[in-house]
């Protein structure tokens, strides 16, 4: 097996499994650039990847064939949006703690979806659906010699989608005056409440936009990878979204980089056991590469994390701070 | 001294968890035991305590609930009251619900799955005069010794697996076969081992790529995995390896569309609808846990709870085989399979379930 071969194994691998991870910390960053903490992104990410199962299901059976699993994407980012709502009243409207309604979130999550499987199919888990997100080689741009098998043959588009949303969301939040009012909520709502902005309101909104993108990132998980919805779906991947968008600095590129990174470490720990080279290694280094790398390079390369400076606080009208 | 001390704290442990129980059994099961008493024939009460997948996990929890049910109904027994089921939704779930049932006064309680070997233990030596079994395991004492009141219930997958081995060594065009697995342990070896000796049975020359996951629920794993194994050339995998599987028929299905001619042979019950609908699943190692679970309840219903043993379902009782569905299996491979299916149960062949055990058979081929 020559390098190349090695690479097309990796490469595209780690592409995939890092794309429901891009989609959810995007929606991290929404939510923690406007201040408020969203560890709820686990629960939110296994409502959409029940929601994604469930509606590619039921757009099966309603006649959308090969488009089900993109309509029941667009279902899962509403639920996703809505489900928010429950961390966005709490937290913002009665000022809870938002590390404490993130965990409650996560909990209602894994056991309503799981109830309302059961309800629907009688059964513990969706049936496997048939219409999925398929692998397929990007016409013209996979015949490119090298860049071609690497980056665009047996992939996700859906990977593609989360790639070019990770600059669009880059370019709302440091290019538009939208960004700007949300950063400056997260940063200082106080001030940006004496400049007019509607504080309460914007915090809305930046939770729903992290509901509907982890939403998003659940039911690409569902419809591309696991093929169908089971307690044991989504276990930590909102989590490893939430790890990214830190380990990125709340910045949108860089819980871009850290997704793929993420996907990068896990694909080279898995194929590596397969590869001539690196098949020596005994296993077990290989299997805790991706935690080890993770933590040098949280450690040595990333740097000090600098949180939005409101972070993780309430805001109460006409109370300084 | 020491160790006296080390069995009072965990008996103050174990009635923690047991008074806890009581209240969660009650929940679960309302006003189901109260009505009881009219007439059966008999009073035999039976009943199971699912792991975490649920008694639709489409593997060996709804396998051996249906056992169970046909055991009610062959039995005129009423469902609900004379033999149910009880979910558990965490690991925590075990013990309470194994000493909620036997509380409720059922004469054989069944654990479904390794994960509850812990639980068992400590409940079979609560309450002695109870009735357990468990089932893909074996219940032991502190020191190892079988419990008096666990019924153990073990099959002989190494059998079953050397069938689809079989097939998997025949129906291989690119003679690269892989074997994908959940956790490295005994249990898991004994697919591994049994499938390898299977496909080198018939294909001395064949390639086998062997990797465990590490885990029993990571699709994305398992499809990393089966990409792997694919794209190296080989086209039939078997995996065994629960949820994570999902991944390698994800994984397969995607190769099915692009033309490619790949497999995947399924464990536990038969997987055929997994494979759909690009119908990628050869054939599937099926543990037949309704039979041992059907068999053990009558035994056990007629006075011989086989207590303190191991029950094991191989070929012979019926307990392994390969699934219902055929329809990808070419008729030479079906010959081979009943070829062998009578020399495993003459004792012609002995399947290897280690490492050991594998490289003697391979070198005595």
């Amino acid at each position: 097996m020559d390098l190349m071969q090695i690479l097309e194994l990796i490469i595209p691998a780690a592409i995939f499994s890092a794309a429901p991870l891009i989609f959810t910390a995007l929606g991290g960053v929404f939510s923690e650039r406007s201040g408020v903490v969203n560890i709820g992104l686990e629960g939110l990410m296994l409502m959409g990847a029940f929601t994604g199962a469930v509606f590619t299901v039921f757009g099966e059976q309603w006649g959308f064939g090969a488009a089900s699993p993109w309509f029941s994407f667009i279902v899962a980012i509403i639920v996703g949006a809505l489900f928010s709502l429950l961390h966005a009243v709490a937290s913002i409207s009665f000022r809870a703690d938002q590390v404490v309604s993130g965990v409650a979130l996560n909990f209602l999550a894994a056991g309503l979806a799981v109830f309302l499987v059961k309800k629907i199919f009688d059964a513990g888990q969706t049936p496997i659906i048939a219409e999925r997100i398929d692998k397929s080689n990007v016409p013209f741009l996979s015949d490119i010699p090298i860049i071609g098998p690497l980056f665009f043959s047996h992939a996700y588009y859906t990977s593609y989608i989360a790639i070019a949303l990770a600059f669009v969301v880059w370019y709302v939040i440091y290019k538009t005056p939208f960004g700007l009012r949300l950063r400056s909520v997260g940063e200082h709502p106080m001030a940006a409440d004496t400049m007019g902005i509607n504080v309460i309101k914007m915090r809305y909104i930046a939770v729903m936009l992290s509901g509907a993108f982890a939403g998003l990132g659940g039911a690409v998980y569902a419809t591309s990878i696991s093929g169908s919805f089971s307690h044991s779906t989504i276990t930590g991947q909102g989590f490893m979204a939430l790890a990214a968008m830190i380990f990125g600095k709340w910045h949108p590129l860089g819980a871009l980089g850290a997704a793929l990174f993420f996907g990068l470490a896990q694909s080279l720990s898995i194929t590596g056991q397969q590869i001539p080279l690196l098949k020596d290694i005994p296993e077990v280094y290989l299997l805790i590469a991706p935690y080890v790398l993770t933590i040098l390079a949280l450690a040595g390369l990333v740097g000090r994390a600098d949180a939005p400076k409101a972070i993780g606080q309430p805001y109460e009208k006409g109370k300084g701070r | 001294m020491k160790k006296k001390y080390g069995f009072l704290m965990s008996a103050v442990l174990a009635a923690g968890t047991l008074l806890s129980g009581c209240g969660s059994a009650d929940n679960n099961e309302g006003t189901q035991n109260e009505g009881g008493g009219e007439g059966n024939k008999n009073d035999f009460k039976v009943a199971m305590v699912t792991d975490v997948g649920g008694v639709d996990d489409k593997s060996f929890n709804q396998s051996a609930w249906e056992g169970l049910q046909k055991f009610g109904k062959d039995n005129n027994l009423e469902e609900g009251k004379d033999y149910k089921y009880v979910q558990s939704t965490a690991a925590s779930d075990y013990q309470p619900n194994l000493s909620g049932l036997i509380r409720d006064g059922y004469d054989l309680v069944y654990g479904i799955g390794f994960l509850m070997q812990q639980d068992i233990q400590t409940v079979a030596q609560q309450k002695k005069d109870a009735q357990l079994a468990l089932v893909d395991s074996v219940a032991v004492n502190e020191n190892g010794e079988p419990l008096e009141n666990v019924a153990s219930i073990t099959f002989k997958e190494h059998q079953g697996s050397f069938l689809v081995g079989l097939i998997a060594g025949m129906q291989t065009k690119s003679n690269k076969v892989g074997f994908v697995g959940g956790v490295t342990s005994e249990l898991i070896k004994k697919f591994e081992n049994g499938f390898k000796a299977g496909v080198k049975t018939v294909n001395p020359d064949a390639e086998i790529y062997v990797q465990y996951a590490e885990d029993f629920a990571s699709s994305e794993k398992g499809q990393a995995i089966a990409n792997t194994m694919y794209g190296k050339g080989a086209d039939v995998i078997y995996h065994a390896a629960g949820a994570t599987g999902n991944g390698v028929f994800t994984e397969a299905k995607n190769r099915a569309k692009n033309g490619e001619e790949v497999w995947v042979i399924g464990v536990d019950r038969d997987q055929h609808e997994e494979g759909m609908p690009e119908n990628v699943t050869l054939t599937s190692m099926v543990k037949r846990v309704d039979t041992a679970v059907y068999e053990v309840s009558k035994q056990t219903m007629e006075g011989n709870f086989p207590g303190g043993k191991v029950t094991e379902f191989g070929l012979e009782e019926d307990g392994v085989g390969i699934a219902e569905t055929k329809d990808n299996v070419s008729e030479d491979a079906l010959k081979k399979v009943d070829e062998y299916k009578e020399k495993i149960k003459n004792g012609e062949v002995e399947v290897p379930k280690t490492d050991e055990e594998y490289e003697t058979y391979v070198s005595s081929l």
